[in-house]
């Protein structure tokens, strides 16, 4: 494949964004009838819908865990959320990213408060367009929310790449695959603490903490959007208060 | 003494908001880190004799001793019956707590007494999440379920159905002359003398639980409920 010209000389790129600019999130709670907490999100062409089953008994028996709730997440792509079909079969990348997923997600959630349970995260990638794994761990933490697990705070996500050698926010595919350096990231807003960070590729010391600073920012813009779908949906409730 | 809150009473609150700092008191819903208190689920944050707490808008049934629930038979084992409760724990059933004597199982199936499918109400006796809850049936008014319709509603919503000093419960049983029973796990028994009455009782239910926290809620549920009186 050719490569395209990915950032203007003016600092535009492929797609019309400003180098530190997010996509269009648009997030919805409480999707699935069947689940117990659920949520969906559109990150640019990225759509993830993610339920949220538990806390609930453990099974296999022997798995659970005497003193916290085993929490459990599962990140599925659809076979045609991407451009070439992808196998159904669960891929080494699949298996990888749930580990990363869920590990995000526990320093969130008080687990000790219900122990031998399990509490389950489906997240299933309708539409993969980079950044899959941020904007299911941002929809998963709203799932959960939804779900009533009690949480010590949010976790907004969100991945910084390199590409053509500037720093740019919250990286779709194309700029994923011909880019130099890959650095998604996970944050607890309000506590300022880094639940996930890695990287893919090579970044200077100075780059990888310029890096961090900007994925912040980019953190707490998607944190004033999960803020704005949990008061849109819950809203009903509290502002006909008198 | 006043302590400045960081929210307006009532007001809607996420995981991770900063409610107070301060000597205040963690109530429900509520975590504490040094002095600064914290929401720990989505709900409505209130001020309530020097404590913090969140109303919470969704969430599981967590069982307390005696609570009284109305449990689903989802498993028989020789000598008791695991129930669903609607919590993360299903709840133990033992048969000396449900038929006052011990059960010989060389001469009695104990599905004869109850099988799976069926609804008991039931009291919490013991719970602290290391075991799952145990319950027991041996006082009056609890047992298997015989007649009537069972619903279940969002347990959040439990306070609101019964209502202050049980207000809201009264008014459905004085307006409908139906038998109710509000099971602390968001299970609801309504019995009354044919099954559309029944069915009036549980929309009229259904209302109350989506228009929990508004105001004026008493008085459109009367209302309802005088248009549909059989």
């Amino acid at each position: 494949m050719e490569k395209k010209k990915l950032i203007t000389d003016d600092g535009i790129r492929y797609d019309g964004r400003k180098l530190d600019e997010l996509r269009p999130i648009k997030f919805q709670i409480g999707t699935l009838k069947n689940a117990d907490g659920s949520a969906y999100v559109e990150w640019g062409r990225t759509k993830i819908i993610v339920g949220v089953f538990g806390p609930r008994e453990s099974h296999p028996k022997h798995l659970a865990l005497a003193d916290r709730c085993r929490i459990q997440a599962l990140y599925r792509m659809t076979p045609f959320s991407v451009e070439e079909w992808k196998s159904p079969a669960p891929s080494r990348r699949e298996t990888e990213l749930s580990k990363v997923i869920r590990e995000s997600l526990e320093p969130a959630i008080f687990a000790e408060f219900f122990p031998r349970t399990t509490v389950d995260i489906f997240a299933e990638v309708l539409q993969a367009d980079g950044s899959t794994r941020c904007a299911a761990i941002s929809a998963a933490s709203l799932a959960l929310t939804d779900a009533g697990v009690p949480m010590r705070d949010l976790v907004s996500s969100v991945a910084v790449a390199k590409v053509e050698g500037k720093l740019v926010l919250d990286v779709m595919d194309l700029e994923d695959k011909q880019g130099d350096s890959d650095m998604p990231m996970a944050l607890m807003p309000s506590k300022n603490v880094i639940t996930l960070i890695q990287m893919d590729g090579l970044l200077t010391h100075e780059e990888f903490i310029q890096s961090v600073e900007l994925a912040k920012r980019g953190c707490m813009e998607v944190y004033a959007k999960q803020r704005e779908a949990l008061e849109e949906h819950f809203k009903t409730v509290s502002k006909e208060e008198a | 003494m006043y302590i400045p809150t960081n929210f307006e009473p009532r007001q809607l609150v996420v995981p991770g908001t900063l409610l107070t700092e301060g000597k205040y008191n963690a109530g429900v819903n509520v975590y504490r880190e040094d002095n600064k208190f914290f929401s720990s689920v989505v709900g409505l944050a209130e001020l309530r004799n020097e404590a913090v707490t969140v109303i919470p808008l969704r969430g599981c049934y967590i069982p307390f001793v005696d609570d009284v629930v109305i449990g689903k038979v989802v498993e028989v084992i020789s000598t008791a019956w695991m129930l669903d409760i609607r919590s993360p724990w299903q709840g133990v059933l033992f048969a000396k707590e449900f038929l006052s004597k011990p059960l010989n199982t060389m001469k009695e199936d104990a599905r004869s007494y109850l099988d799976v499918g069926e609804m008991v109400k039931a009291k919490v006796i013991a719970f602290d999440r290391t075991r799952n809850p145990s319950l027991t049936t041996r006082e009056p008014e609890l047992g298997k379920i015989q007649r009537g319709t069972v619903m279940e509603v969002d347990p959040t919503r439990v306070p609101r159905i019964i209502g202050k000093k049980g207000s809201m419960i009264n008014l459905l049983k004085k307006e409908s002359g139906c038998q109710i029973f509000v099971g602390q796990n968001g299970r609801v028994w309504i019995a009354g003398k044919s099954r559309d009455e029944e069915a009036v009782v549980a929309e009229a239910i259904r209302k109350i639980e989506a228009e929990a926290h508004t105001t004026g809620l008493t008085d459109r549920i009367q209302e309802y409920l005088v248009k549909h009186r059989m």
